[in-house]
């Protein structure tokens, strides 16, 4: 379902290019648990910036479901990101003032989802999720598990194809770390395809798939299991 | 994104950053505040002065002897003075259907003295109709008989003059002098409510024949005119030319003056210097515009992550552009209710300190300071709105 080839991003910090990304070319199939691995600085969050269709590689082809998403414009990838990707990622990005139900409910809203779909949807996710009781709490009264959990709920309200998570451990303790990976595994199990960052070996080997990368290259791709 | 989903959304952002909401409330607010304010004081003496103006009566017109309308030509020859009015050319107004009233005037100062106590009393000829015309009530006594074109010795008295001639004593039936005549008191006028018609209260009015005996003169200071209705000043203005020309051969040498002109004129006046008061006041709002403009800059560089979970979650730039600009309007509109608020209470202070001036709010000063207040809102929303959403989605979201 994703095609890379030849992608390159390079970066302009003052006079120096930085080269984020060298000729990266894989392929996903839907229903896979990738693991992207690597030292900070290989270009891990660029690629996967640029699978989220949050950053447009400097070149080489990127193909969504056999569509040229690198040549759309922006209000068609606001559009793919809509319904076909769900985004986690480290400082879970809850918006502070919203309490854990409106958060949740935000992707619908954008939307345009009508308000009694809203809300039976999300309070579905919630309960899913073990947050039922937590509904009109703010990120701020909540431990980082639940802030996760509820950002995991928000990526997945729209329903999408592909979770995309950065790292989404890398700001919890290992218990509710691996929490997390349990709810990311049981989706990719429900046939989500799910490609996340992450610096843990351990969490890396639970992935049936492991690209290693280094100075902005694939190292390695190997599958197991 | 649903209308209601966007004005909750944008709201609750405004009021989730409370210093920088309070900061725009205040600059719109006091921005609205200032043109509702000097609007409404604008319109307030404006409408004090036309109604000072009405209340020396309506439909006026006023006759003048010399033509001074003349635009260019040469001066008038030396020698050539313009042809005196007279009770004749006053009399022949009465044939002219859209004139109701009228009275010829002649004024002139004069000592009148009762007993021992004088003093220099501006003494005003007319006929009867002068009390209607200018709306003149009589307190005490009578008016004079209708026919006025022979010499009476009675008069009326202003207020003021009966005050000081006879203090708190009947001047009714008493005998005073004025000039070489002694003339018999038979009306006293009950003084007036408003300072521009009350300057009749320091005058004595006689028949205008009395008068023209008085200060031996044929002459007529002026006359005027009561059209029948506001519709029909211009006809009867016209009317009253085309009257006269014909008594002096053929001759245009009268001014005739009506009051809606005058009027007009003041009015004319009062509506540049509100507008121009207005426009300095909105100048206040474009600066609570610029710092709502800043304050929202730096809003979206510290909303940068939120900015960047909207993309990231499918929100297309103009969301973005509509989301700020729905809360810099939101704010507008809170700030514009509040300074409506806050201008309206000055406005009723000041009413309460200064009883004698009648002071109102303006209703549409309400609706300008409303539309300017939201459009400079929105005007200046939009560089922050077009930031926030020109922001790489990649970028919004690292730390970086
Ligand atoms: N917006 C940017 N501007 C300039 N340089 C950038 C930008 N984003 C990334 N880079 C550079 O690109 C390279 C790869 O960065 P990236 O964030 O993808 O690394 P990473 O593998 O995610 O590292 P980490 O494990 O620390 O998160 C780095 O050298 C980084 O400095
Ligand atoms: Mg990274």
């Amino acid at each position: 379902m994703i095609e890379l080839l030849n992608i390159e991003r390079v970066f302009l910090v003052g006079d120096e290019e930085v080269h984020a990304l060298r000729q990266i070319s894989f392929d996903v199939a839907t229903g896979e648990y990738v693991a992207i691995m690597g030292s900070s600085g290989s270009g891990k969050s660029t690629l996967l910036n640029i699978l989220g269709l949050l950053d447009r590689p400097d070149s080489g082809v990127y193909q969504l479901d056999s569509q040229r998403v690198s040549e759309l414009d922006e209000d068609h990838l606001a559009e793919v990101r809509r319904h076909q990707i769900g985004f986690v990622f480290q400082f879970f990005h809850l918006i502070p003032r919203l309490t854990a139900f409106e958060n949740v409910e935000l992707p619908l809203t954008l939307a345009g989802v009508a308000p009694s779909l809203r809300k039976q949807k999300v309070t579905d996710a919630l309960a899913a999720f073990g947050l039922r009781d937590r509904a009109r709490h703010r990120p701020a009264q909540l431990s980082g598990g639940q802030r996760q959990r509820v950002a995991i709920a928000r990526a997945t309200i729209m329903e999408p194809k592909i979770i995309l998570a950065d790292e989404p451990t890398g700001n919890l303790d290992s218990s509710s770390g691996s929490e997390v990976i349990n709810i990311l595994e049981e989706l990719n199990r429900l046939g989500i395809t799910v490609i996340m960052v992450t610096h843990d070996h351990a969490i890396g080997a639970r992935a049936s798939r492991i690209i290693r990368m280094a100075d902005g290259r694939i190292e390695s791709d190997s599958r197991h299991r | 994104m649903r209308i209601s989903d966007m004005f909750t959304f944008s709201v609750f952002a405004a009021i989730g950053n409370r210093g920088r909401t309070a900061l725009m409330l205040l600059a719109v607010s006091i921005g609205v505040a200032s043109v509702v304010l000097l609007v409404s004081l604008g319109e307030s003496a404006r409408q004090y002065v036309s109604n000072q103006f009405s209340s020396l009566g309506s439909n006026l017109l006023i006759v003048l002897p010399g033509r001074s309308e003349t635009v260019g030509g040469p001066p008038p020859l030396l020698g050539i003075t313009p042809r005196d009015l007279t009770i004749d050319d006053a009399e022949t107004l009465a044939r002219i259907a859209v004139v109701r009233r009228f009275s010829p005037l002649v004024v002139g100062a004069a000592p009148v003295s009762h007993r021992q106590k004088e003093r220099e009393v501006t003494i005003l000829g007319a006929s009867r109709d002068i009390f209607a015309i200018r709306r003149m009530e009589i307190g005490q006594g009578v008016i004079w008989p209708a026919n006025d074109n022979r010499f009476q010795a009675v008069c009326v008295l202003g207020s003021k003059v009966k005050s000081e001639l006879f203090g708190n004593d009947n001047a009714l039936g008493q005998k005073i002098r004025i000039g070489d005549y002694r003339f018999q008191v038979i009306g006293v006028m009950r003084p007036k409510a408003s300072s521009l018609g009350d300057d009749l209260a320091d005058m004595a009015i006689i028949p205008i024949a009395s008068a023209q005996a008085l200060f031996d003169t044929s002459s007529l200071f002026r006359i005027v005119v009561e059209a029948e209705s506001e519709a029909e000043i211009a006809k009867a203005k016209e009317a009253i030319i085309r009257t006269i020309r014909a008594r002096h051969d053929g001759e245009d040498d009268i001014t005739v003056i009506t009051q809606d002109a005058i009027l007009a004129t003041f009015d004319k006046i009062f509506k540049a210097m509100t507008l121009t008061v207005a426009g300095i006041a909105t100048i206040s709002l474009i600066v609570a515009g610029i710092i709502i403009m800043n304050v929202m800059l730096v809003a979206v560089s510290s909303r940068r992550a939120e900015i960047g979970l909207l993309k990231a979650l499918g929100a297309p730039k103009r969301q973005i552009v509509y989301l700020f600009l729905t809360e810099a309007g939101a704010i507008s509109m809170a700030g514009a209710l509040c300074g409506l608020g806050l201008g309206g209470s000055i406005l009723r202070l000041l009413a309460w300190f200064l009883p004698q001036f009648p002071i109102f709010f303006a209703p549409w000063s309400s609706i300008v300071a409303f539309t300017v207040a939201l459009s400079t809102g929105l005007l200046f929303g939009i560089l922050p709105a077009q930031k926030a959403a020109d922001l790489g989605a990649a970028y919004a979201l690292s730390r970086r």
